[in-house]
């Protein structure tokens, strides 16, 4: 198991956000993770490259328990972890070249060169050539959401966590990103895990889909599950009527 | 009932809010210590820093320290015309700038330019997520963000505030001079009566802290920020009025163990 998340439990203040949620994520596999608003998605995905540390429960990724993990052991893991975040986390104060570069800059051995090299190919991949000297705030939502894709998967990472890859994207690069996700996946062998509310994307894109609900793994399934699934919660969500939702609960 | 908890309880939730900060304080500080060995990754920021801290603020500085000289060296001469003889007027101004205005002025001004900004700068990091970003890139925030600010405000509030003692001192003159009917010598005789070189360190030593606390309150409610522009807002305001006050402690407080 490459990504594992065992009856993690995470609460802020009152709020308990996981409540024994668990995960297992298979080489590379790519799992979506859908969910309503508010359920704690996000916060799962942050648990997976430590920058949460679970109230009880163990993270394991890369056969490393990274809950537990520290200083340079906890770098070393994170360098083979690409993040996407929602809403892209730019260095506004930053070119997208540099943006780009930041996690290669923390990779020994990189010449100048490579970096440049593998900034250019990065940003070709997400189709976001001549952008490299304007600022974060020079470009557009999606053009801002395909740099950080850039920064992550410039890293050439084994794993790569997306939060929201889609949201507030065009038809069009919504399916350049999904297409890119699955080159990720079947090309490199990446192993993902992809936060989406957009549950198109989560059929194309998966192997499997998990539903959080109430802190938990409510329901785990292939696309063709999901779709077919009798329970309300799942239905409510997948078919957008909130009547369902009602009469789950 | 009501009436005689509510400010029990505002005291309560004042006291945890005032006491969890402290903790989280600590937390922070031994991070940065932690994060000191990382010269890496803080390294190249602290030129800049020092620039953004230290070069950028001497203009503001001197505008304060000068129209401070000015009004010290009138007040003096109103003060002591007809009892003191006028060229206490160069001791008056040459003491109060070292030990005092120069420092503790300044200090509160840069408290304003510096902590403030640095404070909107991180926490609006925090806020965008670029904190995270920098952790998932396997960064080290705090020594990134935080150890150059807080190294670069300890060196440069001595050299900003040293000159601004120094534009304090040539605006009194200049005062005394165009002003006061003083001439040169006599303010220079003046300057020279009560100066003593350890004021000189006393202040460099005072500045230093007040660097030290301008930049780690700025960077700890900037690093600690939550909620939004409101939290954004609330970090850099509590950033001046937190810093301002401890600068006003600090300040009697080397006063009183120091001198």
């Amino acid at each position: 198991m490459s990504i594992e998340l065992k009856d993690v439990h995470k609460a802020f203040g009152e709020k308990r956000v996981l409540r024994g949620f668990t995960l297992s994520v298979e080489r590379g596999e790519t799992v979506s993770v859908i969910g309503g608003s508010g359920q704690g998605k996000s916060t799962l995905l942050k648990h997976v490259n430590g920058l949460l540390k679970p109230d009880a429960g163990e993270v394991w990724v890369d056969g490393q328990r990274i809950d537990q993990l520290e200083g340079e052991p906890l770098y070393e893991t994170r360098r083979k972890v690409g993040y996407v975040f929602q809403f892209a986390a730019l260095f506004d104060s930053m070119t997208i070249a540099e943006n780009v570069a930041m996690g290669l800059r923390r990779i020994p051995g990189l010449s100048e060169a490579d970096i440049a090299d593998r900034v250019r190919t990065a940003l070709a991949r997400v189709d976001l050539e001549g952008v490299d000297e304007q600022y974060p705030s020079e470009l557009s939502g999606g053009m801002r959401k395909r740099a950080g894709l850039a920064r992550a998967i410039a890293l050439e990472p084994a794993y790569l966590l997306y939060d929201e890859p889609t949201t507030g994207l065009d038809p069009v690069t919504l399916s350049m990103v999904d297409e890119l996700i699955l080159r990720m996946s079947d090309r490199l062998g990446v192993t993902s895990v992809v936060i989406t509310h957009d549950m198109e994307s989560a059929y194309r894109i998966s192997d499997r889909i998990v539903m959080l609900h109430e802190g938990r793994a409510r329901v785990a399934g292939t696309p063709d599950e999901i779709r077919d699934s009798a329970d309300p919660v799942v239905r409510a969500f997948v078919e957008g009527r909130a009547d369902l939702l009602e009469e789950a609960s | 009932m009501n009436l005689i908890l509510a400010p029990v309880r505002g005291l309560g939730r004042a006291t945890l809010a005032v006491v969890s900060a402290v903790g989280r304080g600590a937390m922070l500080s031994v991070d940065a210590g932690r994060s000191l060995r990382r010269v890496d990754q803080w390294g190249p920021h602290l030129v800049p820093q020092m620039i953004s801290i230290g070069v950028a603020s001497i203009p503001l500085a001197l505008f304060i320290a000068a129209f401070t000289g000015i009004v010290l060296a009138i007040q003096a001469s109103y003060t002591f015309v007809g009892t003191v003889p006028l060229y206490f007027v160069g001791a008056l101004v040459g003491k109060t700038m070292i030990l005092e205005l120069g420092p503790a002025l300044t200090g509160l001004a840069l408290s304003g330019r510096v902590g403030a900004s640095n404070a909107s700068e991180i926490a609006t990091m925090r806020v965008t997520e670029q904190i995270d970003a920098l952790e998932s890139l396997a960064y080290d925030p705090i020594a990134y963000l935080v150890v150059p600010r807080v190294i670069a405000g300890t060196l440069m509030f001595p050299v900003v505030i040293a000159l601004a003692i120094a534009m304090g001192i040539v605006a009194g003159w200049l005062t005394s001079i165009a002003l006061l009917d003083l001439a040169t010598p006599q303010f220079v005789r003046g300057l020279r009566l009560f100066f003593d070189t350890y004021d000189v360190q006393f202040a460099m030593f005072k500045s230093a802290t007040f660097g030290t606390t301008v930049t780690s309150v700025g960077a700890f409610f900037g690093y600690t920020c939550t909620g939004g522009a409101r939290g954004v807002g609330r970090a850099t305001t509590r950033t001046v009025v937190v810093s301002s006050m401890i600068i006003l402690v600090l300040d009697a407080f080397w006063a009183a163990t120091l001198l």
